[in-house]
């Protein structure tokens, strides 16, 4: 049991509260009842560092408030306080990874899409097998939210060592939220408000004391909940909704956790509860919310890519798992190959049969794919190819986010390799991206890489649904019969024809990794080797024709700017939500 | 599978597949190689089954042998070293209607693609695999290869090797592969008759072929070849006729006798060591497309995809 300073319900003693409000007084009595049974998390009363929602030119500029202030209020007198309105608030999870903290954050960046919020997320992967420390981040904002934050306003420590690692990222005047069955903060470190919960007891308490650790983070859900006014409604929905198809007595569970937090008298503790602002989104288009691997695997769908092949690494994994499951809906096939090369080879065969193929990796698998990338290179082959980068080199970290194979995709290849480098920028951008890579790489026949990463592939983003009866590819290949036919043509770019296609003049095309002529059959002549390197490597000359400028954000600080002949894009997200591609 | 368009005007109507239809590019290979027969056995079987010209895809890794390709005119490709095996099942998953035909030799096939060549078998992917075997590197003159005998003088084991060899249809055998043969490029009606019922086979079929390199390792093959005093010893294979004699026959069926044969010493015997009809992943996959495409009440790709998103909101 934690050291309790303040006894809810007796706000005037032990010491007096510190920090300050700044509510407004209101008609509309949002703090229960003071007389509720003894809560036994520790109080202190004080405002939160969350951004007011005024002044209106607050914008997305975050201003740490004055913690100066130290007016008191006593619980008994809070009964007029209202939700005070706030445009953005950063709140870190820190737990283990098997209290469900992802569920729970998850839960919440579902609720703000729905609720035309823009979220987005932040979480970290333990590497070790099973367990350990791990926390899941939510920036919810009323305006475009375009990092899921440094520093968190509001943090929920779950055990000592989630206190001890995450305080210091807490702002100064934001609010602790603490188990208090596990946490024993430093009351003498005054730059923090803390509120203790007794978040373990209280939902064994619920659950009737067979849920053990289990239930902790929806009770916590409903705590946040009730702190920051959310849509309770919408909020059971999405978890019904999560836990549909399962036993029901999850749900039930999952819901007595939920509304034993939400019932706790945490207005006893913290003397504020807010609002989310809520500004109409003017597209008019319902938002949806995943995180982006998902984006980039449904974005490879609506691009018309039915088959890959990949082998299991972090971070890219869910991509392929999400691949593997999704594919066959579509007729299509998704293989995990017995390694890398395999994977990568495997889906060189997708493609020249006909079929625009995608294989995946982060930076180890990539290095052991890059001959086959060649390959494609020479051979003139579509091919996406994604790297969910993280820290390198070698093994690196394999769960910590780097983007450090910007040089890699560029110039992997031995010999000259042209090929095309796209970066996403956000979530949504990853599903726009991958569509657009498979434009380029049938129109260009070229290998096209797609960059993404650690945090980029785990973030959860809301985004205004794609319009997706104009987006969809159809990915039936032409297998028209040809009078002649020529796979390099020096003059042109290369289209290759799918095996099983007709050549009426009865001469067949062979694909080489030689250097060879225009029919695909092996050359020596420097000449030639002179004339097809040119021939590869114009094609991307016109691709840059037909791309856009790449958009900078921030000041010029880079050292090296990478243009032409390599295409490298960074696109944006633009804020009407319509695809930054079209 | 996703269907595939046809809305061209209708194409003349075929004429009979030839050996001169289907030759390509004079080969490359030493005069005398093994490498030869094989190919003209290959023009044969092809001109034999008469297959649709377009739907012939020959492929191939790296090496002497794999120069294959090129000297077959029909759809193919020419691929990077030892990974000829993914590329092709790559093509025979996507496309059931293709036949795949796949070459090369034993660097390719049992020491930088050794690993595909297991996990081909394994995944019983449809494929015709036809492995030259000669012992020794030829394309970069005269390195140890995974099949060379120990005591064999090369550029790399200049006293001769070291290395337990590789023994071919153990390897098969062990990983899975559901139709193993072992032919002789002398015998050219023994290795027809391999090719045909290799690729009549539905699933991961390959071929040892023993091809000499007359430049690298000569005569390395003439204890297996007649004419030249050796002896081509075929596998009697089971006729299931209730005859004493069938007693001793060999049941290619039966996994731990064709394991036996493959332990006789050099030559060995040639014929089919090991069949069975496991399921392919190509009919394993296309079961489970069939079973979750009625799931989703052969929904349209937009529809699928659209109902995905409304769950998302």
């Amino acid at each position: 049991m934690s050291e309790t300073p303040v006894q809810p319900g007796n706000g005037d003693s032990g010491g007096a509260p510190t920090g300050a409000t700044t509510a407004t007084s209101g008609d509309v009595p949002q703090v229960p009842d003071a007389s509720l049974p003894s809560a036994e998390g520790a109080a202190r009363t004080t405002t939160a560092a969350l951004q007011p929602a005024s002044p209106p030119s607050a914008g997305a500029a975050r201003t740490a408030p004055a913690a100066s202030q130290s007016t008191s209020t006593p619980a008994s007198e809070r009964a007029d306080l209202r939700p005070e309105n706030i445009q953005d608030a950063v709140i870190r999870l820190a737990g283990n990874s098997q209290d469900g903290i992802q569920t729970a954050g998850a839960f919440l960046a579902r609720l703000a899409g729905r609720s035309d919020h823009d979220v987005m997320t932040y979480m970290t992967i333990p590497a070790t097998i099973s367990g350990g420390p791990s926390i899941f981040q939510v920036r919810i904002g009323s305006g475009e939210v375009l990092s899921a934050g440094d520093e968190a306003d509001f943090l929920v420590a779950f055990y000592q060592h989630s206190y001890q690692d995450h305080i210091d990222f807490l702002k100064e005047g934001g609010v602790l939220l603490y188990d208090s069955d596990n946490v024993e903060p430093n009351f003498d470190d005054k730059r923090f408000v803390y509120v203790g919960v007794p978040i373990t007891g209280l939902t064994i308490e619920a659950l009737g004391g067979t849920a053990k650790d289990k239930g902790k983070n929806i009770f916590v859900l409903g705590l946040i909940s009730k702190i920051f006014s959310l849509d309770v409604d919408k909020l059971k929905k999405i978890i019904s909704e999560k836990f549909a198809g399962k036993d029901q007595s999850i749900v039930n569970t999952a819901m007595m956790a939920f509304q034993a937090g939400y019932a706790y008298p945490v207005g006893k503790v913290l003397t504020h509860q807010y609002r989310f602002e809520h500004l109409p989104k003017t597209t008019g288009r319902a938002q949806i919310t995943m995180d982006g691997n998902q984006a980039l695997a449904y974005g490879l769908i609506a691009g018309g890519v039915r088959y890959g092949a990949g082998y299991p690494i972090t971070p890219w994994s869910s991509v392929m798992e999400a691949l593997r499951r999704e594919l066959p809906k579509y007729g299509g096939i998704f293989v995990q190959a017995e390694d890398e090369l395999a994977s990568v080879s495997l889906a060189l065969g997708f493609s020249y049969s006909g079929y625009l193929a995608v294989t995946g990796s982060a930076g180890p698998g990539i290095s052991l794919k890059t001959e086959a990338i060649g390959w494609a290179s020479m051979a003139e082959i579509p091919l996406i190819i994604c790297n969910i980068q993280r820290g390198g080199p070698s093994t690196g970290l394999p769960t910590n986010v780097e983007q450090s194979d910007l040089h890699q995709a560029i110039y992997g290849g031995h010999g000259d390799s042209p090929r095309v480098v796209l970066a996403a920028a956000s979530v949504e951008d990853c599903f726009y991206i991958a569509i657009e890579a498979a434009r380029i790489a049938r129109k260009y026949s070229t290998p096209v890489f797609i960059l993404s990463d650690t945090s980029l592939a785990t973030r959860i983003e809301a985004f205004d649904e794609p319009d997706l009866s104009k987006l969809m590819v159809d990915p039936k290949p032409d297998l028209s019969p040809r009078q002649t036919f020529k796979p390099y043509p020096v003059d042109a770019i290369t289209q290759h024809i799918p095996p099983g296609t007709r050549i009426l003049d009865g001469k067949y095309p062979l694909l080489s990794g030689l250097e060879h002529d225009e029919m695909g059959h092996p050359t020596g002549s420097p000449k030639l080797h002179m004339v097809m390197t040119a021939k590869r490597r114009n094609k991307l000359r016109k691709l840059a024709e037909e791309i856009p400028v790449p958009e900078i954000y921030g000041r010029y600080i880079c050292a090296t700017s990478i243009h032409c002949p390599t295409a490298w894009k960074k696109s944006s997200p633009s804020s009407n939500g319509s695809s930054p591609w079209r | 599978m996703p269907e595939t368009t046809t809305s061209a005007p209708p194409a003349p109507e075929r004429e009979k597949l030839t050996k001169k239809a289907i030759t390509a590019d004079h080969p490359t290979w030493c005069p005398g190689c093994g490498d030869f027969a094989v190919l003209a056995s290959f023009y044969k079987v092809l001109e034999k089954k008469q297959l649709d010209h377009e739907k012939i895809v020959t492929l191939a890794g790296i090496g002497c042998s794999s120069r294959f390709p090129y000297f077959v005119n029909g759809h193919g490709a020419h691929f990077i070293h030892g990974r000829a095996v993914p590329l092709a099942s790559g093509i025979s998953l996507a496309r059931p209607d293709l036949h795949v035909f796949l070459f090369g030799g034993d660097g390719d096939g049992f020491s930088i693609g050794g690993n595909h060549l297991n996990h081909g078998a394994r995944k019983n992917i449809n494929m015709t695999y036809f492995i030259m075997d000669n012992f020794v590197y030829g394309l970069t003159k005269k390195q140890t290869s995974p099949t060379s005998p120990i005591g064999f003088k090369s550029k790399t084991d200049p006293t001769g090797a070291i290395d337990q060899p590789v023994n071919p249809m153990k390897q098969l055998i062990s990983a899975g592969a559901t139709f193993i043969a072992r032919t002789h490029a002398t015998q050219v009606k023994h290795m027809m008759e391999m090719i045909e019922r290799a690729f009549d086979h539905q699933g991961f079929s390959v071929i040892e072929c023993l091809s000499e390199c007359v430049e690298f390792y000569p005569d390395v093959f003439d204890p297996a070849d007649p004419r030249k005093g050796g002896s081509f010893d075929v596998i009697q294979e089971k006729k299931w006729d209730n005859t004493p004699e069938d007693e001793l026959r060999h049941d290619v069926t039966d996994e731990l006798a064709a394991y036996k044969l493959a332990q006789l010493p050099f030559p060995g015997v040639f014929g089919v060591f090991y069949q069975n009809d496991r399921p392919t992943k190509n009919a394993l996959e296309k079961k489970w497309i069939e079973s979750t495409r009625e799931k989703t009440g052969n929904a349209s790709d937009l529809e699928i995809l659209q109902k995905t998103f409304d769950r998302m909101k």
